[in-house]
């Protein structure tokens, strides 16, 4: 048997819009990807703290709240204190591409917005994990 | 990190080792295989609790109670919860955790989520291992929670010190309690959602049933049949009590059974995997048409198959 690619799918802060996040979950899924669900309402030490436990290879954070930013740099913070630096952060939602761009910089990955094909989120996330973490 | 390193930050307490441990165990690869040679000193020590039921009876949110509950008691607790894998893409989607975020950032409680990969009996097949590495790391108690489980899948029975079987009211009259198998598999019976209408009566048809034929405990399991609310915290103590006072003797005989039936599951995973070997799987293409063609008979097939599964590998002996 192999190591899997496991990805956390969490959706931190308070809009409680997790349709986005459930369609990616079942979507990695289906790409043969064990997904780890958390559901709403994570703060960005809930989505580390899980992500270390999971031993996950990359983190989804689904953000239509407009606290992109916040959320991305904490939970990037938080990767970064627990020693989390092979994990990928990446995620989607209503995201200008300015502040994707500001956040590629920082070192978050690609962030997809509404319309993205899903098989080009499973591409992406084999390719990047395969990349940081040799299976 | 080496082995070494691993079993040493382990069994000090770092949870990112524990993590990375864990997926070299649930990988099947010889470094998880020496770190769990590198801790086995240390195993024994954390009482290990199953909770296994039907599909929505209520299992992740009983964990979740249950972990509340060890955790005002000052118990530190390890949960390892499985859910199933797709048999057509091989992938899953783990969702034990949304139950138990109040859990998340509590030092004394470590959460993790395996997928079955097509495992029968409601657990993975490194389920039992990485069961050990969480005890190695110190917990106190380790609740394994299973796939949603029908009325046959009972591996956590033959593998955990003490089992509970959740069920929930309206899942089915009594003559579902009185078939064979998981209702008389556990140690307890919980019929959660006890706040709902309908879960005295369920309760009262399980004991009932029970109580038809004096062999299979009779009367005196009524006491085993527990009326808990996952929801409303009911009835969760009594139960983690209960869980708790199952007596060391009888723990450390089931732990006597449980080691030997795991070789007898490596024994035949071993020989469920001779059947890959390239000489058998050819032969089995080849003999499958011959077979519904009627030409070779399915008994004659297998004595084939199986003869060439077990003999000496041709690749091995080559010089």
């Amino acid at each position: 048997m192999t190591r899997k690619i496991r990805v956390l799918v969490a959706k931190p802060g308070l809009d409680g819009h997790d349709r986005g996040a459930k369609v990616v979950a079942a979507a990695l899924r289906d790409a043969g990807m064990e997904v780890v669900y958390t559901g709403l309402h994570q703060t960005p030490e809930m989505v580390v703290a899980a992500a270390l436990q999971e031993d996950v290879d990359a983190i989804g954070l689904s953000v239509h709240s407009g606290a992109h930013l916040t959320l991305f740099r904490k939970v990037l913070a938080l990767m970064k204190e627990k020693g989390l630096d092979d994990v990928l952060l990446t995620g989607g939602g209503i995201i200008p591409e300015k502040d994707r761009a500001t956040l590629a910089a920082e070192g978050v990955g690609r962030l997809f917005g509404p319309g993205t094909p899903l098989k080009e989120l499973a591409d992406y996330i084999a390719a990047e994990t395969a990349v940081r973490r040799p299976r | 990190m080496t082995v070494d390193a691993l079993a040493k930050g382990i069994v000090a307490g770092d949870r990112r080792a524990l993590a990375r441990g864990l997926s070299l165990v649930e990988a099947g690869a010889a470094d998880g295989a020496a770190l769990l040679d590198a801790v086995r000193s240390r195993l024994g020590r954390a009482r290990r609790i199953g909770v296994t039921g039907p599909p929505g009876a209520g299992k992740s949110s009983l964990v979740n109670a249950l972990v509340r509950e060890a955790r005002a008691a000052g118990v530190e607790v390890a949960v390892l919860a499985v859910d199933p894998s797709s048999p057509f893409s091989g992938g899953a989607l783990l969702g034990d955790r949304v139950r138990m975020s109040e859990h998340a950032l509590d030092r004394g409680v470590f959460i993790r989520s395996q997928a079955s990969r097509l495992a029968m009996g409601g657990l993975a097949a490194t389920s039992h291992d990485m069961t050990d590495l969480l005890d190695a790391a110190g917990f106190d108690l380790v609740v394994v929670e299973t796939v949603g489980v029908g009325q046959s899948e009972l591996e956590i029975v033959r593998q955990a010190d003490v089992t509970a079987i959740v069920l929930a009211p309206s899942m089915g009259d009594m003559v579902q309690a009185m078939k064979a198998g998981l209702v008389e598999a556990g140690d307890v019976v919980v019929v959660n959602k006890g706040d709902l209408p309908g879960a005295a009566s369920c309760r009262d048809e399980i004991v009932a049933a029970f109580g038809m034929t004096a062999e299979s405990g009779g009367a005196a399991r009524a006491d085993d049949v527990l009326l808990v609310s996952a929801a409303t915290g009911d009835g969760v103590k009594e139960l983690l009590a209960r869980l708790r006072s199952i007596p060391d003797v009888v723990v450390a005989e089931r732990r006597i059974a449980a080691d030997a039936r795991r070789v007898d599951a490596a024994v035949v995973r071993a020989l469920a995997d001779l059947r890959l070997k390239p000489a058998a799987a050819s032969l089995a293409a080849t003999l499958t048409p011959a077979v519904r063609r009627g030409d070779v008979s399915l008994e004659e097939a297998v004595r084939t198959i199986v003869a060439a599964a077990v003999g000496p590998d041709r690749e091995a002996r080559r010089p």
